[in-house]
């Protein structure tokens, strides 16, 4: 049975990173008995209902969350917190500190760090969501194909997922960011689709496979179901928990992945603001002006922090095991 | 499992072809290293159109793509610009970066699991919230930013060690770059190993363990320990090849002259014949950690069998 | 059973981590021994030929290893005779060289005048694949050994001949005073036989006649340099040798001189600049070399082309702050720019401050008015393109557009491009990829004015990446070169320079200084004008 065993797999190249959400998820797609649970009262709730119930009470899911969601308001409106434009620099001002209209202090272009940290957010959130929806959705297509139909499909998917795997992401950004001449955040949102997305098909497709054996489905299916039907209805409901896991923690990886493809010089090109790009620009200054280094570091450690938190809360409330 | 062994190894066949044809393109994408190689004035038009033919550049790709498999078969991977066979600078670079990769391993077994068994046990007190704190905090803050904080605080402030690690890298030298390039993995390790411990430490055979009256340190050495470490185990496995190749960033800060350094150099002069070389086998690595670890896996739990 | 196994692999393992912490904690084998220097380098991306090395830290190790007919002298740039006891001509055209007795390579094969046609013909021929051939495209017959397009119908060179033991003669194609002067660049080197018949051999571990002979290098990581005792010039090496430690990035190097794991760092990282007085003290050397950085502009692009351009140009860098951005972000390492050569020149040799006028003056209300005047931007922004793999470009590419942005009044007028590898920047500007203006440096191959013009601004010339092409200009260098009075030929020079400036060809930004920090350990420190150090001057202890 050696598709077991590839399901336990959690190989990668994200810096080693993310499997392990994998194979953290992975032990919800072997939790016995279904994802069924039961309710105080004896009516059965499904499992989104219960994990729902549990959320609300847990004050890391409330706090991460609350972070998030005021990432997302400054991303959409940044002038609700900053008057300035991250593009006003004047060299003259050049590494000074904290000063009235410049909490943050000002970096080595001169440029107010609190402004750029907060316009950065809209970038470093772009990359994360837009990184993270599109390797969900084809991770998801593939490796659910690829678990639901079996066969041929299957192996042909699965080595091709394991021959993206091989390529170590760094390097792979390496190589291909460094023709890139655009200066939007479109090629390094794709550069981490094309190689991000076997991890989450891994995921979908061990996921499938095993609600694919679930007794409802078998019903279903001798009920004269399409394979659509069976796919949409019955399958993808039950096989997207740990899916969502994964996807909410490697947004956070990718928002920091961002910042390390900046600092090796492939990143985002300005006229872009990210946090990735004032690390990168300010971690040679980090004796002279510590303070510009610091602010977009503690910015987008929050961030990623939220997210990976986000999921960590999430599982938990999906696995019954830990109840 | 004899069998199953046999069948692993003809699916790494495509996938090996597949990695290797997937870089050779992505290499080639970056387009025409003749440039770089001038210098900033460019060379005439008859030696760059030489050093093309020289190199197999003026072949068509797939044809450069034969012939660069048919060498690698017979052990030669080619030339680097600078005139020195690729597998000599495999021979300077591999074994930094092994030692590199198994002092962060070291780390991620001794620290991670460690962390990992004591958090495990003690859910929900104090220590538990700080080390979990402290892994979320490793996690989110980017590596290089690890790197350099702790190259200028650690190497230049206080002294405690060299900064940068000399051409010989011994291990002694490598233990910080060791600890940072393992950092990410390690706090995966000790969040790994504590999730699995606490599911097991209400599993059946530990509450009979414990209901037979064996001592606390043999259920948990004997029994906890030994089946929560599986999926611990699998993930370290599978780590060793990423740690590899992720070690780019790591030994830039470093200065180590390992297989990240010689890649890095490999795609900033566009040399398809190193980066090729180095990745193809990076590749070969990571496949045959991938095999070993699922064998390794049947050996752990008994319940598994490979037909 | 197993159970044991796996005691057995975790002892082992916190063994040997105890080990390392163990060994970690004594002085690692960093430093070097007594009298011999390490210093930091980078690995030369091609094979150590001299005729095939087109950068600094290769040419470093050929200014340790190589002496050829000329020498330039490390503190005013002069070309000297070193290995050449005389070089006549009568026109200009034909000369007699004499190479001087008692010569030999570290090896013990005599230097003669063989030992300089040989290496001259390797390097002009097609068939070698050298990078600095055109450096032998003056001498007769260069067409014939290195032709534009087919294969070469000629091995040697027409225009060279041995005459003697230690005499041979140089045939040129046309008239070249300046000629003897660029006899100093490393291409010009002697090869000694083992070069030709072990080539693989020579290339491991090249032999020459300087003051120093290679003792080891490992390709990518670093080469051992010892003083050679037999060396028959008198600029003996003063210390014992030279460790040259590879470093991939200038921020390491500069912390391993800080921990004292390092003597010497040659090219200090400008976010560093601001601490070295306080780090270094006096052990930190500031010295004009000569390299001028500037922005080229691609001609080949009708909307730069166009008549107006030139005030669009001149706009733009009227828009630059040079003082504040060299104050601020180079701390002084490096001058405004106000002609388009160097300072290392001297007068005499044709450096003329403020040649340039008020182009390169800073007058963000001209500047505002000169670029809408002449049509504005083309395309409406401005990207500058550089190469983010090597050097502090990033910091003084943004500092220039935020200084252009701040004179136009717009955010957005300026912005850097930064390309990922300088490989892919020199594609892109060799096929013509580029829209606005670009990096573009230019370190002197020797301290002629003519080697700050032709080569970048002459019709078809080597570096004109940007394609510029002018008939007044053209005249003028074709009549300068031939020019046999020096004084004569560098005022024609500065003629034609002024052409250059009319026209804005390239926005001159400011001449760059070689920087160095040092250990305590060391002292007579001190840089060439070609930004390298003087390693056999400098005394260690």
């Amino acid at each position: 049975m050696p598709e077991q065993s590839d399901g336990v797999i959690a190989g990668t190249g994200m810096g080693g990173g993310m499997d392990l959400a994998a194979s953290e998820a992975e032990t919800l797609e072997k939790v016995p008995g279904g994802p069924l649970g039961t309710g105080p009262a004896g009516k059965p709730r499904s499992l989104w209902s219960d994990a729902w119930h549990d959320l609300r009470r847990n004050p890391v899911f409330l706090v991460s969350s609350l972070v998030i969601l005021f990432l997302v308001v400054i991303s959409l409106w940044p002038s609700l917190i900053t008057s300035g434009s991250p593009l006003q620099c004047e060299l003259a001002k050049s590494q000074q500190g904290s000063q009235p209209g410049a909490p943050f202090g000002y970096d080595g272009q001169g440029c107010n760090v609190y402004t750029r940290t907060v316009y950065g957010a809209r970038t470093s959130v772009t990359v994360g969501v837009c990184a993270t929806l599109g390797v969900t959705i084809l991770g998801s297509v593939l490796g659910g194909l690829a678990g639901y139909y079996g066969g041929v499909w299957d192996s042909v998917l699965s080595r091709i997922t394991d021959v993206f795997f091989a390529i170590p992401v760094v390097l792979g950004g390496l190589v291909l960011l460094s023709v890139v001449t655009s200066n939007t955040v479109w090629p390094v949102i794709g550069f981490m689709v094309l190689l991000g997305w076997p991890q989450i098909s891994r995921i979908a497709r061990g996921s499938v496979i095993t609600s694919k054996q679930n007794d409802y489905v078998q019903a279903a299916r001798a009920l004269g179901a399409s394979d659509s039907r069976i796919l949409l209805r019955h399958i993808a409901p039950n096989a997207v928990a740990p899916v969502i896991v994964v996807a909410t923690i490697a947004l956070g990886t990718y928002i920091s992945l961002e910042a390390t493809l900046s600092y090796l010089g492939v990143g985002l090109k300005p006229p872009s603001v990210s946090w990735g790009i004032d690390i990168s620009a300010a971690s040679p200054y980090i004796r002279n002006a510590p303070h510009a280094l610091l602010w977009p570091s503690g910015a987008l450690a929050i961030t990623v922090l939220a997210f990976i938190m986000l999921g960590d809360a999430v599982r938990d409330a999906l696995d019954p095991k830990l109840r | 499992m004899g069998r199953y062994v046999v069948r692993r190894l003809l699916q790494m066949i495509p996938v090996f072809v597949g990695a290797t044809l997937l870089i050779f393109l992505m290499v080639n994408v970056m387009g025409d290293p003749i440039a770089g190689l001038c210098g900033e004035r460019a060379c005439d038009p008859a030696t760059a159109a030489q050093l093309k033919r020289e190199f197999g550049l003026d072949k068509p790709l797939w044809q450069q793509y034969l012939t660069y498999m048919g060498d690698v078969f017979t052990g030669d991977f080619g030339t680097a610009f600078n005139g020195q066979p690729v597998t000599e600078l495999m021979a300077t670079a591999f074994p930094v970066t092994i030692r590199l990769t198994i002092v962060a391993i070291l780390f991620e077994i001794v620290v991670g699991i460690t962390l990992g068994v004591v958090t495990g046990l003690r859910r929900g007190r104090p220590i538990d919230t700080t080390v979990l704190v402290g892994t979320l905090v490793v996690i989110s803050v980017p590596v290089f930013v690890t790197g350099l904080v702790l190259q200028i605080l650690l190497g230049v402030e206080w002294q405690w060690i060299q900064p940068s690690v000399s051409p010989d890298a011994p291990f002694g030298e490598l233990i910080v770059p060791g600890l940072v390039l393992a950092s990410v993995s390690l706090a995966y390790v000790t969040r790994l190993t504590r999730t699995s411990i606490a599911e097991n430490k209400r599993s059946d055979y530990v509450r009979t363990a414990i209901a037979k009256g064996l001592p606390r340190h043999r259920v948990i050495t004997r029994h906890l320990l030994r089946n929560s470490l599986i999926p611990v185990v699998t993930f370290i496995g599978t780590d060793i090849g990423a740690l590899m190749g992720g070690a780019i960033v790591t030994e830039r800060i470093f200065n180590i002259h390992g297989v990240g350094y010689q890649l890095y150099q490999g795609i900033l002069r566009q040399n398809t014949q190193t980066v090729v070389g180095f990745v193809t086998v990076l590749v070969l690595v990571f496949l045959v950690a991938n095999l070993l670890v699922d064998l390794l896996y049947a050996v752990l739990d008994p319940r598994i069998r490979y037909a | 059973m197993r159970g044991a196994r796996h005691a057995r692999w975790a002892a082992g393992a916190a063994a040997m981590a105890l080990a390392a912490t163990a060994c970690g904690g004594g002085g690692g084998s960093g430093g070097s021994a007594d009298g011999v220097l390490s210093s930091s380098w980078g690995d030369p991306q091609n094979p150590l030929e001299p005729s095939n090395t087109n950068e600094v830290q290769g040419g470093k190790v050929l200014d340790m290893i190589f002496r050829g007919l000329k020498r330039y002298n490390p503190k005013t740039g002069a070309a000297e005779n070193m290995l050449a006891e005389k070089i006549d001509t009568s026109d200009s055209q034909n000369f007699t060289i004499t190479v001087k007795d008692g010569w030999t390579f570290s090896n013990g094969e005599k230097v003669t005048a063989k030992s300089f046609v040989d290496a001259w013909n390797y390097g002009a021929s097609l068939r070698n694949n050298q990078k600095n051939a055109y450096f032998f495209g003056y001498i007769e017959g260069y067409d014939k050994v290195h032709p534009g397009g087919g294969s070469q119908t000629a091995e040697k060179l027409d225009g060279l001949k041995v005459t003697g033991d230690r005499t041979f003669t140089v045939r040129l194609n046309q008239k070249f005073s300046g000629f003897p002067d660029t006899l100093g660049y490393a291409a010009f080197a002697p090869l000694p036989q083992s070069f030709f018949t072990d080539h693989a051999g020579w290339l491991a571990k090249p032999v020459g006649n300087g003051p120093y002979a290679i003792e080891s290098y490992t390709k990518g990581s670093q080469m051992e340099l010892r003083k050679w005792d037999a060396y028959p010039g008198d600029d003996k090496a003063r210390n014992d040798g030279v460790t040259l430690k590879v470093y991939t990035d200038g921020n390491t190097a500069y912390t391993d001189l800080m921990a004292g794991n390092l003597d010497l760092v040659d090219d200090i990282p400008a976010a560093q600049l601001k601490n070295v007085k306080n780090d270094l003290g006096d052990r930190y050397i500031n010295t004009p070399a000569g390299i001028i950085q500037t922005l080229a502009f691609p001609f080949y692009d009708p909307a730069w082309n166009k008549s107006g351009s030139e005030k669009v140009r001149k706009g733009l860098s009227m828009a630059i702050n040079r003082a504040q951005i060299t104050d601020t972000i180079f701390q002084k390492t490096r001058t405004p720019a106000s002609d388009w050569t160097s300072p290392v020149l001297g007068v005499a040799g044709g450096f003329k401050e403020g040649l340039c006028g008020d182009g390169c003056e800073y007058k963000p209300a001209e500047a505002k008015k000169l670029v809408q005047e002449g049509g504005g931007i083309p395309g409406g922004q401005v990207r500058i393109t550089y190469n983010a793999d090597t050097g502090s470009h990033r910091e003084w590419i943004d500092a220039v557009c935020n200084s252009i942005n701040n004179a136009l009044g717009n955010d957005k007028a300026c912005v850097g491009n930064p390309v990922g590898t300088f490989a892919d920047f020199r594609n892109q500007i060799g096929q013509h990829k580029l829209t606005g203006p670009f990096r573009a440096g230019w370190q002197m191959d020797y301290p002629l004015i003519q080697n700050f013009l032709q080569p970048l601004y002459y019709t078809g010339a080597s570096s004109n990446d940007g394609k510029w092409s002018n008939k007044d200009f053209d005249r003028l260098v074709d009549r300068a070169n031939a020019e046999t009075d020096t004084a004569k030929a560098v005022q024609t020079f500065q003629e034609a320079e002024k052409v250059v400036r009319d026209n804005m060809a390239a926005i001159p930004l400011w001449y760059q200084n070689g920087s160095a920090g040092y250990s305590q350990r060391l002292s007579n420190v001190a840089l060439n004008p070609f930004s390298v150090p003087v390693y056999n001057e400098i005394k260690v202890g």
